[in-house]
Order: C-alpha cells, then structure tokens, then sequence
C-alpha cells in the first residue's frame, strides 16, 4: 500500500539547507491506522505534506521513494498528481473551524468535492452526500446538509471534514492532528469513527499526533520521531508496551498516567536546564513569608457576559460564564479544576484576579474579604498576594521587554528591592531557582524555548512573594516532556514555600498528578467537588465519569 | 536569534531592492543638502545683499546664456535656483516633521487609550476621528488658518505662520495614528502579558506606554513614513494655494506659486525644478514607507 523508503525532505534557505526529515521508512496496510507521534519539531507534518505532495514552499524532496501501491509518487507530473490528491489520498486537518469554507453549505462543499472527482450528476451526488453524512453519524443527514459549518459544532464539523475526505473512496488518509482541538467527549467519538472507517472501507490512516493516549487508543502501528528521525517503529503495543529506544521510553514516561498518582516526572536529560540552585532567591522568597498559609474561597460567583448586539432596541441577549459557583481551596493545598472548553474555567481564573466583575457573589483570600473586579484597587494587598502563570508563554510575556526587565519590574513595583543592581540579581537567582541559567537575564523572551518561557513566567510570579497562585492551562501548550519538566518545578516550590495552587487544566491526567482537591466544571456549574484521589476513584457525577471514560489512556497492561 | 535574523532580514530585503536603494539614496541627498543648506547653498535667499537682480532669470547650465556659477539658474530676482530649493526644502521639512510629531503624539496617546479604555471613552475619540476624516486636509487646515488670522494681532501674525501651518497639517493627519493604535492595542489586549500587568494593579499609563506601545510601534513607524510625504505635500499644497508661507521665506510649495507665473514665458526651470525636487522627495519616502511595512508585514513578502 503506501510505502515510504529513505524519505529526505529539505529547506533551502539562505543559511544552507535544513534537512526537515531525514531517512524515514515507513509502510502503511489498507485498513491499518498507523500512528505518528512526536514532539513539536519532529517532523511528522512534514512526512503527511510530502505524501499527499503538498509540502511548504521552498521545501523538497531530496530522497527516497514514496509509492501508494504501483505507483511511484515522485514520478508524477503536477497534473497527474492533482488528480490523485482527494480521489486517492485525503487529508483531514486540525481545525475543523478553519477547514471549512463559512461561506458554503455543507452540501455544496461536498458535491463539489464529489464530482471533482467523478463524473456524476448533482442529484447523484446529492445522494452520495447524504448516505456519507448518515453513515458517519450525523442524524438527520438530509436536512442538515444544508447547513452551514458554523451551525455545526466542533465534533459535528470534524466528522464533515471527515465524510469530505472519504467521499471519493480513498486508498489512504492523512489525519494530521485532527482531534487536538477537540474536547475529550468529542475526540473519542472521532476516533472511534476514524477506526470504524479503517476495518469497514479498509482506509489506510496515517495519524499523526502528539498524544500517545490517542495513539494507544487507536493506532495499530506506530512510528516515532525526534528531530526528523524515526526512533522507533512497530506495533503499537509493542512500540508502547515495552520500548526500546531511550527516547521513547523517556516519552512515555514524561505523559501523565489518569489511573495512578506518581510523586515526581521521570525527566529524561534536562536539555540544558541548569538543576535548581538560586540559594538568594530562595532565601528572600521564605523570608518574605510574614503571611500564613493563604486560602481562598468563592461562594455563589454568577458571571454573565452580553453577547452580540442583535438589536438596537433590546438588550444583548446574556451568556452566564459562570453560573453559582462555590468552592473553598484550603490553605497550602492545590485545588485543580477540570472542565471542557468553554466551561468557565479562565473566567473563574480572572474573577479571582480581579479582572472580571462578576455579578454576584464574595470571595475570600485568607480570611479577609476579597473585593471584586473594579472596586478592587490598584494597591489592594491581593494584587500581590495573588499571581498567575499563563496559558501560552508567548503571549504572556513582554516580547518587547528583555527577561530581566519583565523579572525586575515585579521587584520594583511592589517595592521590595530599591536598589537596580540587586533587583537584577534578585532576578537573576530567582531564574536559577526556576532552573534557568541566569544570564537569560539580558535576553528576550522569543530566544527562548516555550518550555524556558514558561518557567521565566512563573519566575515573575514568584518574585512577587505570592501565597496564591493560578495556574491557567500553564503546560497545555507545551509538550509533554517539557510539560513533566514544569510540573515538577511546580510541585517543587509549591511544597517549598508553601504555596496554595488553583491548577486549571483540561488535562484530567495532569490534574490527577498535581491537585490534592479536584473540582470538575461543565458549562459554568461546579458538578463536583472531591478529594482527588476519591474523585478519579469513585466519581460521583455522571459528567465526571464519563469525562474519566473518555480520556484517552495506554492499556495498564502495557505497563509504561 | 529571531531579532538578530529580523534585523538581517529587513537588511537583506533592503540590499534586493534597486527602488528602496535610489528611493533613500534620493531622499538622503535632499534631506543632507536641506540640512546643511547654509553651508552648501550659494546665496542665501532670505538674505536681500547676497544676490542680485542683475543675475535674474539665467537659465541652467545646459542652455544658452547660461552662468555656470548657477548650475541651475536663477529667479527673476537674480537668487540662485539650487539655493532656494535647498532653503525651501528645508522649511517644507521642518513643517512636515513637526506637524508629524505632533499628529502622532496625539494621535498615538488617543489610539491607545481609546483601545485601553474602551467603551464610552472609545466611541467619543473614534466619532471625533470620524469627524475629522469627513473634511478634507486641506479644509481643516484653511479653517484653522481662517481662525488663526482671525483671532491673532496682525503684528504676530507673521511669526506665527509656521505654527500655525504645522498645526494645521497636524490636525489633519492625527486620524491615521489614532485608528492604527487602537486597532492593534486591541489586539495587545487580549494577549496575557497585559493582563499581567493590569493584574498587578500598574497604573493605566504605565501598561498602555511602557507595555503596550512597544508592541505596537511596528504599523506606527510605517504609517509615520507614508505621513511625512502627505504633510510636506499638504504644506506644499497650503503654500501653492497661498495661504502657507509668504514668499521672502518660500517652502517648496511657494517656490513652485512664484514658478506658476513663468510657466508660458519660457522661464521653464523655476517652476519645473522645485517641482521636480517636491516629487521625487516626496516619492521617495513613500516607496521607503511602502518597503517597511512589507518589512513589518511578513505576509506582504
């Protein structure tokens, strides 16, 4: 079937060429789903866009042969190789929002993809679209293909762009990421038709990924990358069950287990993190510890943000965030808070820090009350006591601003430190605490890496002495290997300096490594509140357990 | 690495590109000699003693009858034509830059804390900006004109022409600077590090100028470039008409009025040189603008 032998692509560029990939073998049976996992810069985008020949200007194949079955797919002309693109070999990407043209409907988007690909008339191919729609579960098929995507949610969408790629009946599909942007319910159902469509139409699946639990869901085969290369290849239990290669033994370690708590990460080599030293900062940090233990807690928070104008006459029409939520964080415990996107989860994370009013509702930061959103002022002792680590390190910090002036600002707006040259130094040794090299501290923040971004942001958090801290999604957009990195240095100060942590995630796994108490959030109700290791043990709530149902995992079996 | 490359990029695109070469080698040339117009220039045109009616109305050098010591002739008042296009062009971008400056003052600091704020605050300095785009440059500039001359002693008058021909140009070009700084703090507001910042309780004036404007100067430095040649073709423009400069301290836009009355009596070079001189500066900062926003906008490239 497919067969891909000694695969090179290349990037020129003005400073040489960049091999993206190099030497990968690969074969792929009709009705296998072969997975492709690595970390972001492995280059398993690459091999999806030279197979379906659509790799990124100025980029090429320098070697190795790709076949789907007899023919050889280099030696096509552009012409030859159009034809095959849809009608042989499909693509379904990430997003379902952006894959989609708004403008059309459903209908039109598939006959057009359709007939592109064969000679039948409209009614025919009316037709054809709606026994594909039915057959990939979507109810209803015949009058909701005349929809429009944005009426589709994001599961309904990705299984559209699912019948788009196998309405001409193709040998092979490249998934490309194509449940990253989907919440767990959603992603199962997607994966369980992507493995559907692989026994009964016997589609080859190429799945490339980075979640090795999609992998071990779904995949027959697997292959492994690093930096362009193949590290390791076979079944899929094999592969994840017991590895040989070292790169992939420290991968499966670094993900997260849903069934069990572990204390700390195995981190394979920390590339080039300096091990925690900043005896200065240290120092400073449990000095500056004149405040107990600090709780939190909110009670009855409703927050309604107004939608769109329709109207000039009548009020926006109202969205409730967050609908009546109580929860109660114990001083010195992490408290994780799990939920879909769109559940309210960031809105919570910016009630408490002041940048949302809510409508209704007290909060209480360690026995005093927490005035909220605007009556909250600009000196309010909170604005220090509570700091946050963001969601994506690129945002998050100043890209205008050198490291070790987004480090020293907190020291010198909160006044703790007069001096310039002990602020840098301060800064400097708070960024050895976090495992940085300290003279990051004369760089910007884009020379880092996402991971080193993200211990810089909580650098800047620690060096505001907090005794709360928010964890908005602080490893969702790293990989996993970084992510076990900065989960460690998390649960390292934590127990250090004795820092009460809201840890949000979407993450069910990670939260389970990380929170003492686990609070489950669905559409801006708390469904439930418990312990978390009698949470994951014994959830109470239907939502939960089918959110633990849900979460992709490795067979314990395979024992990781 | 990436500011480093950033930097060689633009650089690289630069060296590529034969238009930005001669577009700021001609710029450059005429901005030098504005420069350094007192050392460089022949006579001084403001100065009655160092020319000489009996020099009047030579023509270039490449024409009959022509004196080389004036390399491109002279007016009908003897003054040397290179002399004057270099003083003109040296008030032309005095206005010009400090009509920018101040347009972009006001317009950068009401951009962005119309984008901060929002709301109410936002509507307001957005309708007035709106306002101000209904009427054309050259009406708001003779209205503020009009009201100059109607409010200041005739004896200031004078001293006060260039102000006032700054401000007017400034008032006119504010808009542009508003909307593009509100438009990308809005953008910059939604990003975390803001949020940090507010979070921490800074005061508005300190995230809105030492956060958020770093990050938004990109689209501001190109509009800047594409701004100066509106302004000194504004100024052009108001001087032309008449009510700019008066003519014993002639900008390039008065330089080409007094050239009008030769254009039919075969004096050609007084009013086709300066004009020259206008189009090409003028020409040449806008392709420089046009190369930096490709610069700033890799989606251009």
């Amino acid at each position: 079937m497919l067969s891909i032998k000694g695969l090179t692509v290349k990037f020129p560029s003005r400073f040489g060429d960049f091999t993206a990939i190099e030497d990968v073998h690969m074969t792929i049976k009709p009705g296998e789903i072969h997975g492709l996992v690595g970390e972001s810069g492995a280059g398993k985008s690459t091999v999806g866009a030279a197979v379906i020949g659509l790799l990124q200007s100025p980029g090429y194949v320098a070697g190795g042969t790709i076949s789907l079955g007899e023919t050889d797919l280099q030696s096509l002309t552009f012409a030859q190789a159009h034809e095959l693109r849809g009608d042989r070999i499909s693509m379904i990407f990430q997003d379902p929002q952006t894959s989609l043209n708004p403008l059309m409907t459903i209908e039109d988007q598939l006959i057009e993809t359709i007939q592109a690909h064969s000679d039948v008339s409209e009614a025919t191919a009316r037709k054809q679209a709606v026994d594909l729609l039915e057959e990939i579960g979507i109810q209803d098929a015949s009058a909701r293909i005349k929809a429009y995507p944005h009426q589709f949610s994001g599961g309904m969408r990705q299984r559209v762009v699912i019948a788009l790629a196998i309405c001409t009946d193709p040998d092979l599909i490249i998934a490309d990421e194509p449940t990253t942007a989907l919440d767990v319910a959603v992603q199962s159902q997607v994966l369980d038709l992507i493995q559907r469509l692989a026994q009964e139409r016997q589609i080859a699946f190429m799945l490339i990924t980075h979640d090795i639990g999609v992998i071990a869901q779904v995949a027959d085969r697997v292959t492994v990358m690093r930096n362009g290369h193949v590290m390791e290849s076979g079944e899929t239990a094999q592969v994840l069950g017991t590895p040989k290669n070292a790169y992939t033994i420290s991968l499966i370690d670094a993900v997260p287990p849903l069934d069990r708590k572990i204390d700390r990460f195995h981190v394979p080599k920390e590339d080039g993190i300096a091990s925690a030293q900043g005896n200065m900062a240290e120092r400073w940090l449990l000095e500056g510890q004149r405040h107990d233990l600090t709780g939190l807690s909110v009670e009855n928070l409703t927050v309604a943000f107004e939608g769109p104008r329709t109207s000039l006459f009548c009020k926006p029409p109202t969205y409730v965030a967050l609908n009546d939520v109580s929860l109660n964080i114990k001083p010195g415990s992490i408290m994780g808070l799990v939920g879909e996107s769109g559940s309210g989860k960031s809105t919570l994370a910016k009630v408490i820090t002041g940048l949302v009013t809510p409508q209704k509702g007290v909060m209480n930061l360690g026995g005093a009350a927490l005035p909220a959103g605007k009556s909250r002022s600009r000196h309010h002792l909170s604005r220090q006591l509570v700091q946050m680590v963001f969601q994506d390190p690129y945002s998050s910090l100043n890209s205008r601003h050198r490291v070790g002036d987004i480090l020293a600002e907190t020291l010198w707006f909160y006044g703790f430190i007069k001096d310039p040259t002990e602020r840098k130094n301060m800064a400097a040794s708070m960024l050895s605490l976090v495992g940085m090299p300290p003279d990051a501290i004369t760089k910007y923040p884009h020379q880092f890496s996402g991971g080193q971004r993200q211990r810089i942001a909580v650098a800047r958090a620690l060096l505001a002495r907090p005794r709360f801290l928010i964890c908005d999604e602080p490893t969702s957009a790293l990989d996993v290997s970084i992510q076990a990195e900065i989960l460690n240095l998390l649960k390292d100060l934590q127990a250090k300096f004795g820092l009460t942590i809201l840890f949000i995630s979407h993450n069910l796994a990670v939260v389970r490594q990380m929170a003492d108490d686990t609070a489950v959030l669905r559409n801006g109700k708390i469904e439930e509140v418990n312990n978390t290791e009698a949470l994951y043990e014994n959830p109470q709530h239907e939502y939960t357990k089918s959110l633990l149902a849900q979460t992709p995992v490795m067979p314990p079996s395979w024992g990781a | 690495m990436m500011a480093f490359l950033k930097k060689y990029e633009g650089l690289w695109l630069f060296v590529h590109s034969p238009a930005a070469i001669i577009a700021a080698a001609v710029a450059m040339v005429i901005i030098f000699g504005a420069v350094f117009a007192s050392g460089i220039a022949l006579v001084d045109p403001y100065d009655l003693a160092s020319f000489s009616l009996f020099d009047g109305l030579l023509p270039p050098v490449w024409q009959e009858g022509a004196n080389p010591k004036y390399l491109l002739g002279t007016d009908d008042q003897g003054r040397d034509m290179i002399s004057s296009i270099l003083y003109g062009a040296r008030v032309s971008l005095i206005i010009g830059l400090s009509a920018l400056a101040i347009a972009a003052f006001l317009g950068v600091g009401l951009g962005l804390a119309a984008g901060y704020y929002g709301g109410r605050f936002d509507i307001i300095v957005m309708r007035i900006a709106d306002v101000q785009l209904a009427l054309p440059a050259i009406l708001t500039a003779l209205l503020i004109d009009g009201i100059a001359r109607g409010l200041l002693p005739q004896s200031i008058q004078q001293d006060l022409r260039v102000a006032v021909l700054t401000l007017a140009i400034a008032m006119s070009l504010w808009v542009n600077f508003a909307r593009t700084a509100r438009a990308s703090t809005f953008v910059e507001m939604n990003k975390e590090y803001v949020h940090a910042a507010i979070m921490m309780g800074q005061r508005p004036s300190r995230v809105m100028f030492v956060h958020i404007l770093p990050n938004v100067l990109g689209p501001l430095l190109v509009i800047m470039t594409v701004d100066l040649a509106s302004a000194i073709l504004l100024e052009a423009t108001l001087s032309f008409l008449g009510i700019g400069l008066p003519a014993d301290s002639p900008s390039l836009g008065t330089l080409i009025r007094i050239g009008m009355q030769f254009l039919l009596s075969g004096e050609w070079w007084i009013l086709w040189i300066p004009t020259i001189v206008l189009v090409a500066l003028v020409v040449s900062i806008n392709i420089l603008g046009d190369f930096l926003r490709d610069i700033f906008n890799p989606r251009l490239r």
